[in-house]
Formats: C-alpha cells, sequence, structure tokens
C-alpha cells in the first residue's frame, strides 16, 4: 500500500480534492438551474416553461453533486462534518426546504390542475431563492471561521445576496445557450446586471479572508507566496472582461458567440473556487481541523477510493451522454 | 422536549416521508420497464397507454424521493453527529457506494428515460428505463445493508470508542441483510401493485373502460396476489432472524413480560409498562410458541430480561412496537383477501376486470395506499424495536445526538412537519386528478383556449 508514500497524508489529500471538485461541479452546474429560478418572476408564463425545459433533464443530476460532496465530507472528515453542519444548523435547514419546494415544483407545475399552476411556479421561485441565500449565507459563515456573532451574521447576509446574483447571472448565460429570441435577448441582459454581483461578491470575499486570518493574510501577501496566488485575480478581471464583450455581441441573427458568456462564467467560478481552496488548504473546519486530523481511517478510505476510480469516470461518461442527447435549444418537454 | 426527543421525531418524521416515495419508485421502475418491453414485444399500443400514464406518477414519486432524500443526507451531520463519529467508517463507505452506483445513475437517466422517447432510439430508451430501475434498487441494496448492519452489527473492531472495519464482506451480509433486503423489495411490490390496482379502480368506477386502465388494473391485481404469500412467508422467516440476533425486540412485538413456554398470539392487549404487564389480553393460546419455536411448549423470551439490576430499562418501548407490528400484519392480511378474491374473480370463466363486483373495487380505492401503510408500520416495528440502541450494542442513540439548542430543533420540526403535510396532499390530490384526466382520455381541455395556440401548448408543457 506504500505506493505512493504515507496514506495517511495522501489519502485526505486527495480526498478533499475529490471534495473539492463536487463541490465546484456543483455550484455550477446547481447554480445555473437555480439561477435560472431566481430569475422567474422577470419571466412571462410562456417564457417560465421555456426555462423550465432548458434545466428539466438535468437538475436531479445536477443536485446529486451536493450529495456527493456532503457524502465525502462526512466518509472523508467525520469529526468535521459533525462541527460544520452543527453550526450552520439553521441556513442548512432553510437550504433543504428550498430545495424540497423548488424540486417538487418541477412537477407540480405541470400535473397538478391548471388553475394551481401560478402557485408552483411561485413556490420554484421562492424554493430557488431560499436555496441560494442560503448557500449563499453559508459561504460567508464559513468564511469568517463558522463564529457566531453580529458582524459574521451582517458578513453572510452580504454574500448571501451577492451567490444568488451570481447564480443568476450564471443561469442567464445559460438560458442565453438553450434559448432563442425574445427569451435569449432578455437573458443577456440580465447576465449584463448580474456582474456586478460576481464582482462584488468575488471582491467582498477575497477581502475579507485574509483580514479574518493572519494566516491567511500571510499566505497572500508574503513573498514569494504572492506570486502563486498573483495569477487568480488577473485571470479574473480578463475573464469579466471577456465575459462583458461576449455578452455586448448578443444576440445576433446568426447566435454566433452564445456560448462564450456561459464558458466565460465557468471559468470565473473555477478562479473564484481555486482562490478559495488555496487559501483555506490544509483546513476543512477554518482554524481548527486540518484535513489530516479530520481523516477517517485509511483502510475505509481506501475502499472508497478504489470505487470512485472505476464509478466517477462512469459518472463523467454518462453525465456528458445526458448533455449530448438534449444538446441544442431547449424544446419543450414532453415525455413523448 | 429536549434535543434528543425533538431530533428523534424530527428523524422519524423525514425518514417515513422520504421512504413514502422510495418504497413507489423502485418497484414502479421495474414496471415500467416491464410496460416497454411488452409494448416492444407486442406493439400494442395500450402498454404505450399504461407506460405514458404511469410514467407521470414516477416522476413525481422520484421527485419527491430525491428532495426527501436529500435532507436525510444532511441529517446525520446536523442531528446525529456522533454517528458518523463512531461508526462513520463503516457507515461512510457504505453511503459513498451508494450516490456513486445508486443516485447518479439514476439522476442521469432519469433524464433521458422521462424527455428522451424521441430523441435516442428506441432501445437506449428501453436502457434507460432499465438503468433507472437498477439504480432504484441499487440504493435500496446499499441503504438496507447500512441500516441492517446498525441492527446486527459485525465484522468490525472498536479501537478508543471508534468503530474500524475488519471484514467488509460479513458487513455487508450481515445476518439480517438478506431478510430485509428482500422483505423491503417485496413491500416495495406490494405498495406498487396495490398503488396500481387501486388507481385503476378508481378510473373503473369513473366509467373508464379502456385499454390501457384493463391492463394495469390487471397487472396490478396479479402482482399483488403473487407476491403477498411470498411476503407474509419472508415476513416470518425476517421474524425468526430477528428472535436470534434481537430477542427483546420479538418479545415487544410479542407483547411477552415473561421467558415462559405456551406463549399465546395476542391479537389484543395495552402493553402497560408501569406495572410491566397487559391489559385486556385477547389471544390464541399457544400460537405464538408455535409461530417462533414450532412448537406448542417452546420457550419465548420476555422483556424482564432485558432490565439491568439497577432497574435500567434495555428494551423498547413496548406499546409502539406492539401495535406498529399487528398493524402491519393485519394490512398483509387485508392485502391477501383482496388480491386473491379479485384475482380468483378475474380468472373464474376468464371474465377479466367485469368479473370483479363493484364493492371490490371500492375497496380496491383506499387499499392504494395500504403499502404505505404496511411499509412504515414495519419500519416503526424495526426501528422502535431497536431502540435504546441506534447501533445494536455499540452505540445508543443518546449518545449520538447533536448538541444544538431545542428551540432550533423545535423550529425546524415544525417547517418540515407543515411542509410534509402540505406536500403530502398536494401529491395524493394530483395522484387522483391525474386519474381522473385519464378517464378523459389524457386530452387536456384547455380552460379558455384564447387562441389555437394556447391549446397546444398545454398537452407540451408535461
Ligand atoms: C407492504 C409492506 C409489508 C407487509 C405486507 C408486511 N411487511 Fe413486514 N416489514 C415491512 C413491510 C411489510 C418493511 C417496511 O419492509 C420492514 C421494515 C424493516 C424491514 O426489514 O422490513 C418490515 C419489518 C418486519 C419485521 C421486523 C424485522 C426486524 O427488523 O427485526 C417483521 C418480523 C416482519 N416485517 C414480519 C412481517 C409479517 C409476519 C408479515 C405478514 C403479513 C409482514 N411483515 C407483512
Ligand atoms: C425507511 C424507512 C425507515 C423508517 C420509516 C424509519 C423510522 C425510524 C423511526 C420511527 C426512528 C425513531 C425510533 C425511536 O426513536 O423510537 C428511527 C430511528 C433511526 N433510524 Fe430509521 N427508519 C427507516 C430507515 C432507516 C435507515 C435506512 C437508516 C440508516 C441508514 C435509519 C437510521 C436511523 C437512525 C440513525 C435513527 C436514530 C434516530 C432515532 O433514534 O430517532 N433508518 N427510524
Ligand atoms: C437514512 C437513510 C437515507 C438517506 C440518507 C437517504 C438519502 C437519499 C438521497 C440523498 C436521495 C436522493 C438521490 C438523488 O439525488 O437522486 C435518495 C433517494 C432515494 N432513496 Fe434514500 N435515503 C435514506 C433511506 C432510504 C431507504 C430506507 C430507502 C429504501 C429502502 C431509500 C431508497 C431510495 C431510493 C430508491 C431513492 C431514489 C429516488 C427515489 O426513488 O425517490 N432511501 N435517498
Amino acid at each position: 500500500m506504500n505506493l505512493f508514500g504515507d496514506p495517511a497524508i495522501w489519502l485526505p489529500f486527495t480526498f478533499a480534492a475529490l471534495m473539492g471538485v463536487s463541490i465546484l461541479v456543483y455550484v455550477v452546474l446547481d447554480g445555473f438551474d437555480l439561477g435560472v429560478g431566481v430569475l422567474f418572476p422577470f419571466a412571462t408564463d410562456d417564457e417560465k416553461d421555456m426555462m423550465v425545459a432548458s434545466i428539466g433533464p438535468f437538475w436531479d443530476a445536477n443536485e446529486t453533486w451536493l450529495v456527493l460532496a456532503i457524502g465525502l465530507l462526512l466518509v472523508a472528515f467525520p469529526t468535521a462534518h459533525g462541527t460544520i453542519l452543527t453550526a450552520l444548523y439553521l441556513p442548512v435547514a432553510i437550504m433543504l426546504i428550498g430545495l424540497i419546494l423548488r424540486g417538487v415544483a418541477f412537477e407540480f407545475r405541470v400535473k397538478a390542475p391548471t388553475p394551481h399552476k401560478a402557485t408552483w411556479n411561485w413556490l420554484f421561485f421562492a424554493g430557488s431563492l431560499m436555496t441560494s441565500l442560503a448557500q449563499g449565507f453559508m459561504l460567508g459563515k464559513y468564511v469568517m471561521g463558522l463564529e457566531s456573532t453580529w458582524g459574521t451574521w451582517a458578513f453572510a447576509s452580504i454574500t448571501a445576496v451577492f451567490l444568488t446574483v451570481a447564480y443568476s447571472m450564471i443561469g442567464a448565460c445559460w438560458l442565453i445557450l438553450k434559448t432563442e429570441t425574445q427569451l435569449q435577448a432578455k437573458a443577456v441582459t440580465w447576465a449584463k446586471g448580474g456582474i456586478w454581483g460576481l464582482v462584488l461578491g468575488l471582491g467582498a470575499v477575497s477581502l475579507a479572508t485574509p483580514l479574518v486570518s493572519p494566516r491567511i493574510f500571510d499566505k497572500w501577501f508574503t513573498m514569494p507566496e504572492i506570486f502563486y496566488l498573483a495569477p487568480l485575480p488577473i485571470l479574473s478581471a480578463v475573464m469579466v472582461l471577456f465575459l462583458w464583450r461576449s455578452l455586448q455581441r448578443l444576440p445576433n441573427p446568426t447566435d454566433a458567440g452564445a456560448r462564450a458568456p456561459f464558458s466565460y462564467a465557468i471559468a470565473l467560478y473555477i478562479l473564484a473556487f481555486g482562490g478559495l481552496a488555496y487559501s483555506f488548504y490544509p483546513y476543512v473546519v477554518p482554524e481548527q481541523l486540518t484535513i489530516y486530523e479530520a481523516a477517517s481511517a485509511p483502510e475505509s478510505l481506501m475502499i472508497i477510493l478504489v470505487g470512485a476510480i472505476f464509478v466517477i469516470p462512469m459518472i463523467g461518461g454518462y453525465t456528458a451522454l445526458a448533455y449530448w442527447v438534449f444538446k441544442g435549444k431547449a424544446a419543450e418537454l414532453r415525455y413523448d | 422536549m429536549d434535543t434528543l426527543m425533538l431530533s428523534r421525531i424530527q428523524f422519524g418524521a423525514n425518514i417515513s416521508f422520504h421512504i413514502l416515495f422510495p418504497t413507489i419508485t423502485i418497484a414502479l421502475g421495474w414496471v415500467l420497464l416491464f410496460f416497454k418491453l411488452r409494448y416492444n414485444a407486442t406493439g400494442n399500443v395500450r402498454w404505450m397507454e399504461a407506460y405514458r400514464f404511469w410514467v407521470k406518477v414516477f416522476a413525481l414519486s422520484f421527485a419527491m424521493g430525491v428532495v426527501s432524500g436529500i435532507t436525510m443526507s444532511f441529517q446525520f451531520g446536523t442531528n446525529w453527529p456522533g454517528f458518523m463519529e463512531t461508526v462513520g467508517n463503516i457507515a461512510g463507505p457504505l453511503l459513498a457506494y451508494e450516490v456513486m452506483t445508486a443516485f447518479f445513475l439514476e439522476a442521469v437517466f432519469l433524464g433521458i428515460m422521462l424527455f428522451g422517447f424521441s430523441r435516442v432510439p428506441g432501445w437506449l430508451h428501453t436502457l434507460a428505463t432499465f438503468l433507472v430501475a437498477f439504480g432504484t434498487s441499487m440504493s435500496a441494496f446499499w441503504i438496507i445493508v447500512l441500516n441492517s448492519w446498525m441492527h446486527t452489527p459485525q465484522g468490525f473492531e472498536m479501537r478508543e470508542g471508534v468503530a474500524f472495519a475488519t471484514n467488509w464482506f460479513e458487513i455487508i451480509f450481515n445476518p439480517s441483510m438478506p431478510y430485509r433486503f428482500t422483505h423491503m423489495m417485496l413491500a416495495s411490490g406490494l405498495t406498487v401493485a396495490f398503488l396500481l390496482a387501486g388507481l385503476s379502480a378508481f378510473r373503473w368506477l369513473l366509467g373508464d373502460r379502456s385499454n390501457g386502465v384493463r391492463v394495469t388494473l390487471k397487472t396490478g391485481v396479479y402482482m399483488g396476489a403473487l407476491l403477498i404469500p411470498v411476503q407474509i412467508f419472508m415476513g416470518d422467516m425476517h421474524g425468526l432472524n430477528t428472535l436470534e440476533y434481537q430477542p427483546q425486540k420479538v418479545a415487544a412485538m410479542e407483547g411477552n413480560w415473561e421467558t415462559q413456554s405456551n406463549v399465546p398470539l395476542l391479537l389484543f392487549a395495552i402493553p402497560d409498562e408501569e406495572a410491566r404487564e397487559n391489559r385486556m389480553e385477547v389471544g390464541i393460546p399457544n400460537m405464538a410458541s408455535i409461530i417462533l419455536k414450532h412448537k406448542a411448549d417452546g420457550v419465548v423470551p420476555g422483556l424482564n430480561d432485558f432490565v439491568a439490576e439497577d432497574g435500567t430499562v434495555m428494551h423498547p418501548p413496548v406499546a409502539p412496537v406492539f401495535w406498529s407490528f399487528r398493524i402491519m400484519v393485519g394490512t398483509g392480511f387485508a392485502m391477501l383477501f383482496l388480491s386473491w378474491a379479485a384475482a380468483f374473480l378475474m380468472l373464474r370463466k376468464k371474465r377479466g376486470p367485469e368479473g370483479i363486483p363493484t364493492f371490490m373495487y371500492y375497496a380496491m380505492v383506499p387499499m392504494a395506499f395500504s403499502g404505505w401503510v404496511a411499509t412504515l408500520a414495519g419500519w416503526y416495528t424495526t426501528e422502535i424495536g431497536r431502540q435504546p440502541w441506534l447501533v445494536q450494542g455499540v452505540l445508543t442513540t443518546e449518545m449520538a445526538v447533536a448538541d444544538v439548542p431545542a428551540p432550533f430543533v423545535g423550529t425546524t420540526l415544525a417547517a418540515y412537519l407543515s411542509i410534509y403535510a402540505l406536500l403530502l396532499a398536494a401529491y395524493v390530490g394530483v395522484l387522483f386528478f391525474l386519474a381522473r384526466k385519464g378517464v378523459d382520455g389524457d386530452v387536456p381541455r384547455p380552460r379558455t383556449p384564447l387562441s389555437g395556440q394556447a391549446i397546444a401548448r398545454e398537452i407540451p408543457a408535461e
């Protein structure tokens, strides 16, 4: 078993990486479908059907990444899992209730008697909003080291808003990619409107992180570490610029570049996430518990890893198949 | 109430809500595959009609199962951190395998199964249907492995208060797993059988005589009639296995206080834990001894054996276990009578659905949800019967609970309960609404057809 040296070192690292990747995949994928939900009130009834059609075949699998991420936290870092989730008890409950409401609304809005559709549409929006806000709130609390004071509460409320705007931004980019005509034109406006949220959100978290923790401050602003980090803000700024320019060119008659905004949005998410991961490593509970202290028994992790090596590529494969089957502009959803 | 009690009620409420929907989707997935394969083989549209109707029920149930399942996976961390800290090395990999081998499979192929009919080749659609059914069964397998291990743990050792796996084969194939898994899969089959029969009976009573209704009615009745004897037999085996590993649970199920021979099978009693005896007993003499020990003077363990010297009670609360067990078994026998009578009448003179008298159709409609009743009652027997342990002999429920302030748990519990009540009402309402709509030939009547377009859009919106 000593293939890569001490398994008590590389296994926790591998699992932290796997967990990081699933969180990242989750915020991108469920980010766009939550975002579409948040944008619901701005659309007409027909547009709402089309918006749901664009995410209908995907949302369930998107959410499964959250289950995987929380599952990995649970299996690989059991002690951290308890600490983090009990500290975030109420926002987690709000998120779960939001997820319940929006998840069932997908089905009820078309299966319940037509007069109820408006209510389910509203619940779909409310659920998406609750989920996004709760996730943003948790992000803020986490960055603040899971402390409970008025200050951290205020900061978390701000991140809650920014993450929601960021989700609706990537949701709008998804709609640009998947829809046509009037709805697409609207989505372009929404995306433009959302960029500020992304920029401010990135800025707020970047400012707060080093201020909360002297350790992270050192990691950012000492030589030569500063050079490792420097590419992140620079690249992010470039991406925001690209995103803005690509939105200026849309919509257009040939639909050229409709994919671009979504791609730039993903790139931004990756950069932001990379920054967070870089800052917090090796801690899983900020400033309290490192991944090495929190990890479960190497034997148990090994069992999971063996499975993961086979299964994760397969998951990738059939996820790709699903996106390929439903490629192109969204069409109305039907069972036949 | 304290945090422990509130957390228990919350966990019980969440898992009870969750299990309702997997119970439907596990077997309904296979039934849909059956419809699809019959259609592929015969080309007869009635199978496609059946598929089209029931796939809607499936989609709705699946969504309910997924969202309540996500709640479940957070519960361990938010309310029972002690569980993962103590047995995480065993529970973790089992849960991880469930996510990796089951959840993604079903979630991804569900999209293709529901919306891909005209986008992918026929074989791929059939394959997607198969993979979704397979995925739901895999979910059930892994979670039942974990749950069974919590009842009959083996294949591990304790080091400094933490469980470490020593033998994964023993963990997965722990003594109660084969019984519990089979019993659960059959429970799912029965739930779906009676749901098929019940909703079809409802449509029949509304005057629908289409081929689609006939075919689902027959499938439901025959499926129920075939599965229920197997279930009763498996239930008996399950009980014998429990007698070996968790005698205190069986003692509670039987309401038997003293270890003794010639124990009667109690049909009715009010167990009184203060006085440690039953009031108002009505029973069949010697029957419990015969069922459990196969002889009239067989010795059956009693609850008083599970009270420590200092008076600490180490057996489960008696009345809930006693009564949930009776509800389950009673429902099982009701299923037996109804499905056999209906099957017999359909087969007699080959009269088909016309052979069933109207009053039996009326009985079938409420029995549509009998599977839910029996399943919940069965789980309450099992789980309450394990108390005060969370993992039998390893970890008590009290040790696992989080120190979240009680008002927090109270608030979330109230929120969950009200949402569950609303969703349950909406779910049952929509099932009957769909059935009624099915009677009108699945062509929705637009309320106010403003333009040709409005009509055209209503169908695809599903
Ligand atoms: C349609 C559902 C259904 C029906 C008709 C029955 N059961 Fe059941 N029963 C379940 C659904 C179920 C279940 C929900 O699946 C449980 C809960 C845990 C488990 O393993 O299965 C269960 C548990 C369970 C247990 C507890 C085992 C344990 O955990 O120790 C016993 C002894 C029985 N059953 C026995 C029976 C008998 C003798 C039945 C005869 C009529 C019966 N069941 C009908
Ligand atoms: C799906 C059907 C199930 C139902 C209806 C059910 C029901 C219940 C109930 C009523 C309790 C409370 C017992 C009491 O406190 O008196 C309980 C406890 C518990 N069950 Fe289950 N259970 C189910 C399956 C499972 C599974 C599959 C697992 C694990 C993977 C599980 C894990 C637990 C845990 C951790 C507790 C502890 C909390 C507590 O004691 O209240 N259950 N369950
Ligand atoms: C503590 C126990 C449980 C946890 C943590 C849990 C967790 C979950 C989660 C997270 C999902 C959603 C998966 C997705 O995103 O697609 C889910 C769905 C599912 N669960 Fe559970 N579950 C539990 C108990 C059970 C039990 C007892 C059964 C059945 C015997 C079961 C069977 C299923 C099935 C078949 C699905 C597929 C979706 C559906 O049909 O609704 N689960 N569960």
